[in-house]
């Protein structure tokens, strides 16, 4: 029970190609014409599959990487210490921050001593790769949690994002720690 | 020629050129939905209601944007091109029967710019003046791709008028006569000549295709090979008027096709309606039931746009010279033979 090699069809749906001259009236051409509007008319009744994007937004999977954004810990205090190895693995050089210490009475506001007094990613030179994320050592930086893409503006200075586009809003971080604290 | 009657006319015909326009915009509209559909998307939706405003905002933008000039030694030529498309469109509507007739204020207003008998000869001479529309267009466009485009249309079309020209021949052997409007009377009820001719009427439908430069034949602009064709260099409203034209010719060409071969502005029940309910009443559901047929003319050309692929150059000649007239002659002999026979 062996067949010949070119007799063999894995996805089944082999076709074998005639080379036979055409009939009158295959040629005439009008009842494969009538077969297509037949196929064409039935999808104007198929389901749409059109996305109405700003009302109506397709799902991100899981590890999309959007707009980035600076996490907080469960007590709403920011997690980045501004080491900088986030700037320095970066690839488009897109990163740029400064350091600032914390002083006293700011314990609710920032976890460690140090924190980035300004933080601010440059949205057209960055490639969205994620290094930045992998880098982090504080667990500050995530592109997933977002779930925005980079919206599109007119002046080149608007898709500089500092601190006040890319930290977690602080409702965000109440929830998360409360959601942790019922598992 | 009383003073009543050239109101009556002014009303007609200005009615006649506003539907026209309309028709004409609403056509791109129904154009980008039935792409749309047929392609399972949604089409135009956000300027109004499902959309209804995009052909004002698409007609806004034309008239927005930039004139723009190419180097051409022939200016005068440039402007003329798309207004002689744009005027011999139009003109085509004047002798189309779009009903029988109303009895307003005492008077019968019949509803037709002007019912020549020649009608359908009229028909034949302007659309065949509308070659030059294009062919001065893309002429003066001194760019290769324009000429290749005007060339390709005017032997396109050139060719495609023999055919259509005979198969008429056939269908006026039939009626007797070139006005339309006669035409559409013998029709009355559900006597419609597509029924007698149906060769006649393919090889007529198929030469409109080609006539309006319409995918399966749309070589004349054909973007893959051509760019825009013979409307490459234009930009703004002339561009409009090129593209407005097209969608005129459609309208109007769906119009003759109805009035031809469906029976025009006829229904059945139209003489008992008449009888029965009133003249106007009719003649307004006539008018109507016309405006159905037309419809769905210019639904079926977008349906066929959507579903076949642009021809080859040389098919589509041999399509023309080497089937569609020995075909029609054919016609002619059968549809002699017939009269001789029946009658």
């Amino acid at each position: 029970m062996s067949t010949a090699i070119q007799n063999i069809s894995l996805s089944g749906r082999k076709k074998e190609v005639s080379h036979k001259e055409m009939t009158f009236w295959e040629r005439l051409y009008l009842v494969a014409i009538v077969k297509g509007l037949i196929i064409t008319i039935k999808h104007l009744f198929r389901k749409k599959v059109t996305v109405q994007y700003p009302e109506q937004v397709r799902e991100f999977s899981p590890v999309y990487r959007g707009q980035h954004m600076l996490k907080r810990d469960e007590q709403g205090r920011e997690n980045c210490t501004a080491c900088g190895l986030c700037a320095l693995s970066c690839p488009a050089e897109a990163i740029t921050m400064k350091a600032a210490e914390r002083k006293k009475g700011e314990e609710h506001l920032y976890r460690e001593e140090k924190y980035a007094e300004i933080y601010e990613i440059n949205m057209l030179r960055c490639i969205f790769c994620g290094l930045c994320e992998e880098a982090c050592p504080k667990d500050a930086i995530y592109l997933t949690l977002s779930k925005e893409l980079v919206p599109a503006n007119y002046d080149r200075e608007d898709f500089i994002f500092g601190k006040d586009k890319l930290v977690m809003p602080l409702e965000m971080a109440m929830k998360n720690a409360q959601l942790n604290n019922a598992n | 020629m009383d003073s009543a009657f050239i109101i009556e006319k002014s009303v007609v015909i200005v009615t006649v050129f506003a539907i026209t326009m309309i028709m004409a915009m609403y056509s791109t509209y129904a154009e980008r939905k039935v792409a749309a559909f047929l392609q399972d998307r949604i089409g135009p939706n956000r300027a109004g209601k499902f959309g209804l405003l995009q052909p004002l905002a698409d007609g806004l933008k034309l008239f927005s944007k930039e004139e723009f000039f190419p180097n051409t030694p022939n200016r005068f030529l440039f402007i003329v091109g798309p207004a002689i498309a744009m005027s011999t469109a139009l003109m085509t509507s004047a002798v189309i029967p779009w009903g029988d007739r109303l009895h307003i204020f005492g008077r019968d207003v019949i509803l037709q710019a002007t019912d020549i008998d020649v009608s359908l000869l009229y028909i034949f001479g302007v659309v065949s003046v509308g070659v030059y529309g294009i062919m001065i267009g893309g002429w003066a466009s001194n760019n290769k791709f324009s000429l290749m485009g005007a060339v390709r249309a005017a032997s396109q079309m050139v060719s495609y008028e023999i055919a259509m020209g005979l198969s008429m021949i056939a269908l006026l052997m039939m009626t007797g006569t070139l006005s339309l409007k006669e035409i559409s009377i013998q029709q009355s009820g559900m006597d419609w000549n597509v029924f007698y001719q149906p060769v006649s009427f393919l090889i007529f439908l198929i030469c409109a295709f080609a006539e309006l430069n319409r995918t399966p034949f749309d070589l004349a602009e054909c973007e893959s090979e051509l760019i825009g064709g013979y409307h490459t260099e234009y930009s703004s409203m002339k561009m409009g008027f090129y593209l407005f034209a097209e969608y005129a010719n459609m309208f109007i060409s769906s119009a003759i096709l109805s009035v031809l071969f469906f029976g025009g502005y006829n229904y059945p029940g139209m003489q008992w309606m008449v009888d029965n309910v009133g003249i106007n009443v009719a003649n307004i559901l006539g008018i109507v039931v016309l405006f159905i047929k037309i419809c769905g003319f210019i639904f079926f050309i977008m349906w066929v746009r959507w579903t076949i692929p642009r021809f080859r150059y040389d098919q589509l000649m041999n399509l023309g010279w080497r089937i569609l007239i020995p075909l029609s002659i054919v016609n002619i002999i059968i549809t002699g033979i017939c009269i001789l026979a029946f009658k």
